[in-house]
């Protein structure tokens, strides 16, 4: 090969790094820039009609306090249900389980139900805790369903944070004869907290702002403050679906107060779990 | 020694409690998924046996009468719909989801990566009734003013805004995938004189091919299952037709809308219950792909 040639086939490469370089980093830019875009539209809409009577006072005096109090409860109750149970499954997962097929059976199932439609649990809740169980449309049959929509996120964080505590800590506790469920208790489980604290939280500001599952089974537009599990109850996210799809919107400062309240909320939560995580991280060494 | 005879009776005790607890929760995985399962085929039966609904007829007809006094319920609009949404949303999400992937794992320094992360980790938590506002009040208008379209509710916006959503799945996952690609073969074919690119394309996209491939299946199952952005930015109007700019009521929309109108245990009631279970085997199959292909993934670079 004469070295014109080669030169030629150095110098095309040498465009073609540099074209696909500014190809993919367009596309991660644009991925970037709309998000911020979209963050500073909610701010720009949102934030004039943030004010103390709006987030204290009831819907008629023009305030949301009832969503708002609302999606409060059905996270408590989703975090009721979910955590011990998520928790829970995420140490067998990784401290119990042998290696195998129902093992491999049940990280299926886990994997499937990150997957199912959150309008299908809406349909499951509907089936199952309204009407089977006859808990009603109410704050306790949206917390059930919205728990087995975060289970799987929670499912899968906790294992993962305990897998990431080495093994060397666990058989050092258990050379010193402690048993396995003392050794999660007392090694493991410290050790893993702020990994596992993070995910439930991940997983129940997802649940926070979910719709379609509570469509069905917990919500009501104008229902006052929920005062038994057995109510139904207002939630932000349906309260900004109702809001933003009526024909004669009265008041749009409402709907976007309501989107800018919901997003913060979800991306304080977020952003705390994950400083947390990463002081947490930084104190830990192995 | 009776008193340490009878802790550590007492501990083994503990031990097959907790083991047996802890298992139990492992195992309600199953049993919720299959209880998913039960509950949509019990309550999509009714319809699918009834001799003037059926699920063939229900599959494959054209019309949607619910209220009539013959109601007729064929849905293949609504899955027509369903695939013309969830194809804008693909075709957009898939290329700039991978092409970011690439661009965060081999291209992009190291707070490049960091921010980056951060900001898909915001979008993907963003709840879809904001997204569906956004849509509502941003993109819909701003496709209509641009096509000169006679409604900014159509097939074509609510495609773009689930792309949005799409978007962190797919990124994240091929991400992960291109990242677990051992470091071995990047540094191998850098050092035989290929470029980023080169090393990119030739090397890394290949061998994490299952993985990118996972995400556009488990992108596609968020896409077609999502019920918000649809309900409102779709339109909903019943029709059956492939153009892009009209209105469309995708599968999950019919559920949402008029779940709230159906008399309970009724023939209607029973029929978006076989709607819920189609979307179920859907994003079922789509899971199950994903999930069997990355398991292989992870099997090929465990050694």
């Amino acid at each position: 090969m004469s070295a014109s040639k080669r030169g030629a086939r150095v110098r095309n490469a040498h465009l073609v790094e540099v074209g696909m370089k500014i190809v993919t980093g367009a596309a991660a830019a644009s991925v970037m820039l709309s998000a911020a875009g979209l963050l500073a539209y909610l701010l720009y809409r949102g934030l004039p009609s943030i004010t103390w009577d709006f987030l204290t006072k009831a819907p008629r005096y023009g305030g949301i306090f009832p969503a708002i109090v609302g999606t409060f409860w059905l996270v408590a109750g989703t975090a009721a249900f979910a955590m011990p149970i998520g928790i829970a499954a995420g140490i067998y997962l990784s401290e119990y389980a042998p290696r195998g097929r129902r093992t491999r059976l049940i990280r299926l199932s886990i994997a499937n139900m990150a997957g199912v439609p959150s309008i299908v649990y809406g349909l499951f809740g509907l089936a199952m805790f309204v009407m089977f169980f006859g808990f009603g449309v109410s704050v306790l049959s949206g917390s059930l369903t919205l728990a087995c929509l975060t289970l799987p996120v929670i499912i899968t964080t906790t294992e993962e944070a305990l897998r990431q505590v080495p093994q060397d800590l666990r058989q050092a506790s258990l050379a010193l004869g402690a048993t396995r469920w003392r050794t999660i208790r007392k090694v493991v489980l410290p050790a893993a907290l702020p990994g596992i604290v993070t995910g439930a939280i991940l997983g129940l500001s997802r649940a926070a702002g979910e719709t379609a599952p509570v469509l069905f089974t917990a919500v009501f537009f104008s229902a006052p403050l929920p005062m038994s599990p057995l109510d139904k109850t207002m939630a932000l996210p349906y309260h900004i679906y109702i809001m933003a799809t009526q024909p004669n919107k009265p008041q749009p400062g409402i709907v976007w107060g309501s989107a800018l309240v919901l997003v913060a909320g979800v991306t304080i939560i977020n952003v705390v779990a994950a400083l947390g995580r990463s002081r947490a991280r930084r104190r830990v060494t192995w | 020694m009776k008193g340490g005879g009878g802790r550590t009776g007492r501990a083994r005790a503990v031990e097959a409690v907790v083991r047996a607890v802890m298992s139990a929760s492992g195992w309600l995985a199953i049993v919720i998924l299959t209880a998913i399962a039960a509950f949509l085929v019990v309550n999509a039966w009714p319809a699918i046996t009834d001799p003037n609904v059926g699920l063939v007829r229900m599959l494959t007809g054209t019309s949607w009468y619910s209220t009539n006094a013959q109601p007729e319920f064929g849905f293949l609009p609504y899955i027509v719909a369903s695939l013309r949404v969830t194809g804008v949303a693909l075709a957009i999400a898939v290329p700039v989801g991978i092409g970011a992937a690439v661009y965060i794992s081999e291209f992009a320094g190291r707070r490049v990566k960091e921010i980056g992360k951060s900001v898909i980790e915001f979008m993907a938590a963003i709840p879809s009734v904001v997204y569906g506002l956004v849509g509502v009040a941003v993109v819909g208008p701003a496709i209509k003013d641009a096509l000169h379209l006679p409604s900014a509710l159509t097939a074509l916006s609510a495609g773009v805004v689930l792309a949005f959503m799409a978007l962190p799945t797919i990124i994240t996952i091929s991400e992960d995938a291109m990242h677990a690609v051992p470091n071995d073969l990047r540094m191998g074919s850098l050092a035989l004189g290929n470029t980023r690119w080169q090393t990119a394309y030739k090397v890394i996209v290949p061998a994490a091919g299952s993985g990118i491939f996972a995400s556009v299946m488990l992108g596609l199952g968020r896409a077609i299952g999502e019920t918000m952005v649809v309900l409102m930015v779709a339109g909903g109007t019943m029709n059956l037709t492939w153009s892009l700019t009209d209105s469309a009521r995708p599968l999950t929309a019919v559920i949402a809308s008029e779940m709230g109108e159906v008399v309970q245990g009724g023939m209607h009631y029973s029929v978006l219950f076989v709607i819920g279970l189609t979307l179920f085997v859907i994003t079922f199959v789509a899971n199950l792909a994903a999930d069997l292909v990355l398991e292989r993934q992870r099997r090929r670079w465990r050694r």
